[in-house]
């Protein structure tokens, strides 16, 4: 285990942090940059709150350590929109969080945060993904509010519109 | 008649239903839950747990503890000066154990320090030492010479027994056709997605400030008194941003108040967060119950009576367990019309962590086998199951015979909704190999009749303010669990003003700032808040509409509205301009509303537990496929209809059917909170504690039925607890169609169904 200085960015701005490389990269968002939309429901990789993008991939931040992410990426759902917003050159916001909002796909809360980033990443590299496929790419994510069919229409509804834009 | 989700989507009751007010904050990353709370100088707590089921604790030396970096302050029991618990007559519990551990995992000591991490290090630094006594795991007065859970208790481990009993009973079972059957119904857990955390400050002058992951404020502000010692009116509780509840944060815990006494300790704000383990260990969840039914029919098929014992492990506290112990017996004559009715409950301490409310509170288990029995009677009567249940329903608007006032129901047409939709009677004339349907009914409250501790006031109050800038505030501490409440304040308080939801904003879960709502438990705050906050605008609307009147020198009757506004007769005068006239003429605008429910008809002991303004009805129909091989079950589809009466909100219900609907299926087939010999769980994770991805839900039909209830706000009847339980005997009856076999315990897992397969001769299906 060593200490080292560790230059990542983190939704668009770059961070050298000091510490243990083997610290997690969970409590590093949420303790160290008060990054707080990243959630620990289990802290051991069971229930997917927690995912994040590492260069681009969604990724559970309860499994990475700082050392592994030394000069990437990061996304969280706080920089959901910002990615969005830079690569589309406007203001909105990310469609799939207007989705959640618009099918009802947000109860409690606690699960969105890692159901917008894996179905973000669906929808940007799949678009047209069909019910399976969003099934098969968010099993790794509880949810014990919905019963999960809001949160599959609104990752469908964005598949479809990214699929056909116009 | 059937009205699928969603049409009725297009015609909510309130108007503008939109999004939930939320929901934004929710996916921006903005929404703050108890754990991602920081106050300036906080410290963080972590509690040292017991490793043993039961014994003795010997020795302590917490002086490692206090040696080690950046520790704060080192506490041993008992934390609290008096014993507290949710329920006024039982309470037994200590933020920290004190001579003796119950559970694996009881608190014994809490520890503050710089990081989460440091005041971790130090509780492993800190020595106890533990006499380990024999476990007791199972209820009952077992063999032998074994130290009771609580020596002090007067009846050994026998926390409480309830006996009821209404009609004629021993005659209706004297000369009727009787049959009996039994069941075991597994304990399981709530599965919140949040971990309870707690932020709390004890203040230089005394005063406490708790911020929680809690269901009940008002309750927990009460408990946290009698633990702490101090007046209620120093303890400000209000509630985080709660990540779901369903029954597993309606009460005080001691991580609570360990961080309001760590706090008074070190003098910072202190925060202790529950791993997943120590979620498990806090429980609280759904009773084992080992049940027993006997029922009496006649050649009709008419119930004539009803024989029903229940036995709930109880776990080592006892939480709400004597409303528990009586919910078990308190709805079975809710839902069937039953004329005789006799009812036995026990409820036992055993050494594992303390059982609760788990939505469907007490009810779900019983649920189970009732209606798992009725298909069984079905099948010997030679009638289709669901021709059985319509011959039994209780009828709306009558008395049951444990003297509790059902009005409107719709069960009737939830048995027509699944029976349409599920093409039950084609299905069932051409079965399949080791397929097979099931049915099931409930019924549920809107709403508990009593609050948890005797008081006469309102059960739920609103305070109203409206700005001179046409903004509207609603006061009232209800607390949002992820079930939409406030989303339903702020749509009832706009729909009865005729205002943009825009304008309102509510402010609720704060006992420092709102008005007593008793919680979010048993399902009671739409028709408990709903009937306050409609209250509280009545009033608003009149004060705002006579300076209208006054101002137009026009009669009170000719105030017309226009949009938000009103007609005048200069044109229309906006809403601004008139609540600008009813502050000249008032000063600051406030009323408030409250509620309390309609008083029991029933005058007996027990006869708190049941009661509701209103109850829900619900049906569902199961189609699964055993494979005789594996054991696996594969759940194709589930039709589930749900008397709500009239719908507020669409995707707020929507969302409370199917979560419920899921919840069901996994407590029917894979969730158990199960203990080894040692009483150590078997899976204190959520690999060993599995509940349904996305991939075990199959798809789920909702149809929405019934008419308004006229004792509901706008006629609407609660949704959040009622369509779980149908689900798992839905499910268990279908299993049985499928496989010929009857299961006698839940969750219908591989390993029991080959079991059952193995040992039962095989009926031929359907």
């Amino acid at each position: 285990m060593a200490e080292a200085l560790v230059s990542v960015t983190i939704n668009g701005r770059r961070h050298a942090l000091w510490g243990e490389e083997t610290e997690v990269l969970l409590t590093v968002l949420r303790d160290r940059l008060g990054l707080t939309g990243t959630k620990n429901g289990c802290e051991v990789g069971h229930c997917g709150a927690c995912a994040v993008w590492v260069d681009g991939l969604p990724q559970l931040a309860c499994l990475t350590l700082l050392g592994s992410v030394a000069d990437r990426t990061v996304t969280t759902v706080e920089g959901l929109a910002g990615w969005w917003r830079t690569l589309n050159g406007n203001d909105a916001y990310h469609p799939l969080q207007t989705a959640f909002v618009d099918n009802g796909a947000v109860q409690c809360g606690f699960c969105t945060p890692g159901m917008l980033m894996a179905g973000a990443a669906l929808v940007r590299d799949r678009p047209g993904a069909t019910a399976e496929a969003v099934r098969e790419s968010l099993a790794g994510h509880l949810c014990r509010c919905t019963g999960y069919e809001q949160i599959v229409r609104a990752v469908l509804d964005v598949a479809a519109r990214e699929e056909d834009p116009a | 008649m059937t009205v699928p989700t969603a049409e009725r989507i297009t015609a909510p009751a309130t108007r503008l239903a939109g999004p939930r007010i939320d929901a934004w904050a929710k996916v921006t990353g903005q929404a703050l839950y108890a754990d991602d709370i920081r106050w300036p100088n906080l410290a963080y707590g972590v509690l040292l747990r017991s490793p043993h089921a039961h014994a003795r604790i010997v020795s302590m030396d917490l002086e490692p503890a206090r040696r080690m970096p950046g520790v704060l302050a080192v506490l041993a029991g008992p934390g609290s000066v008096a014993p507290y618990g949710i329920m006024p007559s039982t309470q037994d519990e200590h933020a920290l154990a004190v001579n003796k551990v119950v559970h694996v995992g009881e608190p014994v000591a809490a520890i503050a320090a710089e990081t989460r991490e440091a005041a971790a290090a130090a509780a492993r630094a800190a020595a106890v030492q533990y006499a380990v006594i024999k476990p007791v795991l199972r209820p009952g007065p077992g063999k032998g010479q074994v130290e009771p859970v609580h020596p002090e208790h007067p009846q050994g481990n026998l926390f409480k027994q309830v006996d009821l009993e209404f009609g004629e009973v021993e005659a209706a079972f004297f000369d009727s056709w009787v049959r009996e059957d039994s069941f075991f119904y597994q304990g399981n857990n709530h599965g919140a997605m949040e971990p309870h955390a707690a932020v709390a400050y004890w203040t230089p002058d005394g005063q406490v400030e708790i911020v929680t992951s809690t269901q009940t404020p008002h309750y927990v502000q009460r408990e946290l008194s009698r633990a702490l010692g101090i007046p209620a009116y120093k303890i400000r509780v209000r509630a985080s941003v709660v990540g779901g509840g369903f029954g597993g944060k309606s009460e005080a815990f001691g991580h609570e108040v360990a961080a309001v006494l760590l706090s008074r300790a070190c003098g910072r704000p202190v925060k202790i967060t529950l791993t997943r383990e120590e979620v498990f260990y806090t429980h609280r969840g759904r009773h084992p119950v080992s049940m027993r039914v006997r029922t009496a029919w006649n050649p009709a098929g008419e119930l004539q009576a009803m024989d029903f014992r229940s036995e709930l492990d109880g776990g080592a506290y006892s939480s709400y367990g004597i409303a528990t112990t009586y919910y078990t017996g308190a709805l079975q004559p809710v839902t069937y019309r039953i004329p005789a009715y006799r009812f036995h409950g026990e409820r036992w301490y055993t050494t594992k962590p303390p059982c609760g409310p788990k939505r469907g509170h007490g009810t779900t288990q019983p649920r189970a086998l009732v209606e798992i029995h009725l298909d069984r009677v079905a099948r010997a009567l030679g009638l289709d199951p669901l021709e059985l249940r319509r011959r039994n329903l209780t009828p709306p608007h009558s008395i049951t015979v444990n003297q509790l006032e059902v009005t409107t129901s719709g069960l009737a047409e939830c048995l027509d909704a699944v029976e349409a939709m599920s093409d039950w009677r084609a299905r069932r004339l051409q079965p399949e190999p080791n397929r097979g349907l099931g049915v099931a009914c409930s019924a549920y409250l809107s709403g508990a009749g009593l609050p948890i501790y005797w008081n006469p006031l309102p059960h739920s109050g609103v305070r109203m303010a409206v700005n001179r800038d046409g903004g509207v505030q609603v006061f009232c501490g209800l607390t949002d669990i992820g079930q939409g409440a406030d989303t339903v304040l702020a749509v009832l308080t706009a729909h009865a003003l005729g205002l943009d939801p825009a304008r309102i904003r509510v402010h609720t879960a704060d006992t420092g700032s709102t008005p007593v709502d008793l919680g979010s438990y048993s399902s009671r705050v739409t028709m408990m808040a709903g009937h306050a906050v409609l209250m509280a605008a009545e009033r608003m609307a009149a004060l705002v509409t006579e300076a209208v009147a006054a101002r137009q020198g026009v009669a009170l009757g000719e105030v017309r509205r226009e949009q938000e506004g009103f007609w005048g007769a200069d044109g229309v005068i906006a809403w601004e301009q008139a609540v600008q006239w009813a502050e000249a003429a008032h000063g600051p605008l406030t009323t408030f509303g409250g509620y309390t429910p309609p008083p029991p008809i029933g005058r007996y002991k027990g006869s708190g537990v049941g009661p509701s303004p209103t109850y829900s009805f619900s049906a569902c129909v199961a189609d699964v496929s055993v494979d005789p091989v594996t054991g696996q079950v594969a759940v194709h589809r589930l039709w589930v209809a749900h008397d709500l009466g009239q719908p507020l909100h669409p995707s707020l219900v929507e969302g409370q059917v199917r979560g419920g609907v899921v919840m069901g299926l996994g407590e029917a087939l894979m969730e158990e909170q199960a203990f080894n010999p040692d009483g150590r769980h078997r899976g204190p994770h959520f690999l060993g504690y599995r509940m349904p991805t996305i991939l075990d839900v199959p798809p789920i039909e909702v149809a929405l039925v019934g008419e308004p209830d006229p004792r509901g706000p706008l006629g609407a009847k609660e949704v959040g607890q009622g369509p779980l339980n149908p689900v798992i005997p839905a499910v268990l009856n279908a299993i049985s169609a499928a496989a010929g076999v009857d299961l006698s315990e839940t969750p219908a897992t591989p390993d029991r169904i080959l079991r059952a397969l193995k040992t039962q001769p095989q009926r031929r299906t359907i």
